[in-house]
């Protein structure tokens, strides 16, 4: 009798303990940058709203790729929302591991988001994240360098212009590089830089038939120019620079000019950080006059894995998260040059967001990208800087790989893309394409 | 005869080691300095040595940001866990192995051994579906076994080296005074080999306190040790070194100190048998 009365007890208080466990708290995994890290600081707002506690798992990037990707392969469910980008959610998406998006509340106005980020983060029309941040990427210059060279940067210019404005800036003696460019291995650093880049030179990874097109003049061209530039203009040991490497130069005068991320705006023009804050410019990236721009197109968005026990509660945070509240929100304790960019369109519509010194530049950049058309000739993906597939990271990495060993110098252009060749060949071959 | 060493090379001998020493823990030490630089000093070029305005800002972000009393927590139960685990099942298979050798015991040695050369990555979703069947994803025991499994090789072959040193005679003789095997182990082997197991105990700990594969890739919240509490202070779009630093220095400072006063024990294990 005593033991039939134990074990209903602690029935009853493991059922009451689960109980409370699962209904109001929330894991949710995500990045660490500075948009990330202070949406954390106001999620006692959210709590304070709506009682639901929130835990956060914050990881750095190619970290958290691997554990979430691990935990939705395996269906874990270890976390009720997951930060992922413009490349995973397609995919997840289609491949029914995602909770879609639909229902969500007039207020909430789904209509607002950025269409080239709503795009992205579909399939089949159907939204599968929503956008906390998004980014393209631009020129920043040093607009002293670029008056002392006696050159004028056009708001839209030629990679041709590109090129002699860096030799015309770079100052060796003063440690002054014309030009700094991500060289790093890894299909998110330098191989997203030389993929869009490419596409401004007319080059595709894959043509309608999935054949890969490494053998063609155009990423030659690619290639060729990237090298000769950085050679003549860029700092020393690009191979292994990547956004960090390049931030840490231009916030320290180094750099002339920097093509990388839109996000790093507010880094480069921070006076606590950025040495060189008063003379930052900002122009689209360069192209080629072919139609298409070397600018990529990213988002930093929030997802519900199928299977979470707390969809309810995770839509209601992702609501508030991504809203023009929590926009608000942000702008009236930090300033509207800190508010997450690159999401709604309203934001941009703001009068008082269109004084920051940036925000038109992330928009003309943003809006020029397309993710369905990203490059001269048709291709069969979808993406920019990357081929929403699920091979493209493997083989991506591979090449990218290849190309890094280009500029420091270990094999020759024709070397690197005659491997990139065929080993994309083999892999797409080997996965049934 | 016995080698004499001059004076001239005994100095030199030791400036060598010191030169060793200091360059093996220049990145530590560089990596405790920066925790104390703003994040423009931690980038600056040419790099800040030690004429800058010392901060504890980024100590005071960290510890805002982050519980870490509840990672060191989580550190402490899985490295102290796995090892005590580790050697409750080590001293027995390394008794066998020691003094009730077979035809097979070299080659089982070898092949415990051989299990470290698998790449962690290669058994990851294995082992993940496993966690997710038997509920032990984000649990601290479940970490605690798989540390245990993975170091045993290096725990076992060490304590087998050990008990190799210790005559099998005086085990004899405690079994002719009427010892069982139990009490042969427990009373008469483990205190003679107090030092090797001691290093043995050392070396694992610090093992299982930096291991970075399993600890982020099988928690989250409730069983994240130090290695995520610092993972999560990395980031490829920021420039955030000062506060990795900080981070990085509040998760190594215990067991620095640990391998501080612990060291004449560490290095005697480790030595043990070396010179005969």
């Amino acid at each position: 009798m005593y033991l039939r009365n134990a074990l209903r007890a602690a029935t009853a208080m493991t059922l009451v303990a689960t109980a409370a466990a699962n209904a109001d708290t929330l894991t949710i995994a995500t990045v660490n940058n500075g948009d990330m890290i202070r949406m954390q600081g106001y999620t006692d707002k959210f709590t304070e709203a709506t009682g639901i506690d929130v835990e956060w798992v914050t990881l750095e990037e190619n970290v958290l790729r691997q554990r979430v990707t691990t935990d939705i392969t395996t269906k874990g469910g270890t976390f009720d929302i997951m930060t992922i980008g413009m490349y995973e959610t397609p995919i997840w998406g289609a491949n029914g591991w995602l909770v879609p998006l639909d229902g969500l509340s007039e207020e909430y106005d789904v209509g607002d988001i950025l269409p080239a980020m709503a795009g992205g983060l579909s399939h089949d029309g159907t939204l599968f994240a929503a956008p906390f941040y998004g980014e393209s990427s631009m020129i920043m210059y040093r607009t002293d360098l670029m008056e002392k060279a006696g050159m004028e940067m056009p708001d839209a210019p030629t990679w041709q212009f590109i090129k002699e404005a860096a030799a015309a800036m770079t100052d060796r003696d003063a440690e002054i590089n014309g030009i700094c460019l991500r060289g790093k291995a890894g299909w998110g650093e330098g191989g997203a830089f030389i993929t869009a880049m490419s596409n401004s030179f007319g080059a595709r990874w894959f043509d309608e038939e999935w054949k890969p097109q490494f053998d063609q003049p155009e990423w030659a061209d690619t290639l060729n120019f990237y090298v000769e530039m950085m050679n003549e203009s860029g700092p020393a040991g690009y191979a292994t620079n990547g956004f960090n490497e390049n931030l840490s130069l231009f916030q320290q005068g180094k750099c002339g000019m920097w093509i990388d991320a839109t996000v790093a705006a507010s880094f480069v023009t921070n006076p606590n950080d950025s040495t060189v804050a008063d003379h930052v410019g900002f122009a689209l990236a360069p192209d080629t006059g072919l139609g298409k721009r070397s600018n990529w197109l990213w988002a930093w968005a929030l997802a519900i894995p199928a299977g979470t026990q707390q969809e309810d509660a995770a839509k209601q945070f992702i609501e508030w998260a991504t809203s023009k509240d929590y926009i608000e929100l942000v702008a009236e304790s930090e300033g509207w040059a800190n508010v997450p960019p690159g999401a709604r369109t309203s934001l941009y519509e703001n009068p008082e967001y269109q004084k920051v010194p940036f925000s038109k530049m992330t928009l003309d950049s943003i809006l020029s990208a397309d993710p369905n058309s990203p490059t001269v000739k048709p291709v069969p993906y979808v993406g920019i800087q990357f081929a929403a597939i699920p091979e493209f990271a493997g083989i991506a990495t591979q090449v990218s790989q290849e190309f890094s060993a280009v500029y420091a110098g270990q094999q020759t252009v024709e070397e690197a893309l005659a491997k990139a060749q065929a080993f994309t060949a083999e892999e797409m071959e080997a996965a049934g394409y | 005869m016995a080698r004499t060493v001059t004076t001239q090379r005994k100095t030199l001998n030791t400036a060598l080691a010191w030169a060793v020493g200091l360059l093996i823990f220049f990145p530590i030490f560089w990596t405790i300095l920066t925790s104390f630089k703003t994040e423009a000093q931690a980038i600056a070029s040419p790099p800040i040595f030690l004429n800058f305005e010392w901060t504890l800002e980024n100590y005071a972000i960290v510890q805002e940001r982050s519980d870490y009393m509840r990672f060191l927590w989580n550190s402490v139960i899985i490295a102290g866990g796995s090892t005590v685990l580790g050697v409750i099942v080590a001293i027995p298979a390394a008794w066998a192995m020691a003094f009730v050798p077979s035809k097979r015991t070299k080659d089982i040695l070898l092949w415990m051994l051989s299990t470290k050369m698998l790449p962690a990555v290669g058994v990851l979703y294995p082992i993940y579906l496993l966690f997710i069947q038997l509920g032990l994803l984000d649990s601290r025991g479940g970490l605690v076994v798989v540390l245990m499994l993975i170091n045993l090789p290096i725990i076992v072959w060490m304590l087998y080296t050990y008990f190799r040193e210790i005559p099998g005679e005086i085990l004899e003789a405690a079994r002719m005074d009427g010892a069982t095997l139990k009490e042969e182990i427990l009373y008469i082997l483990t205190p003679m080999a107090i030092p090797g197991i001691a290093s043995t105990v050392l070396l694992n700990f610090i093992l299982a306190w930096n291991e970075a594969f399993w600890t982020l890739n099988l928690t989250a919240v409730d069983a994240a040790p130090l290695t995520a509490f610092i993972a999560s202070y990395s980031s490829p779009e920021g420039l955030f070194f000062a506060k990795l630093s900080a981070a990085s220095t509040m998760a190594i400072a215990p067991i620095l100190i640990l391998g501080w006063f612990s060291q004449k024990q560490l290095v005697r294990g480790l030595t043990f048998g070396a010179v005969k």
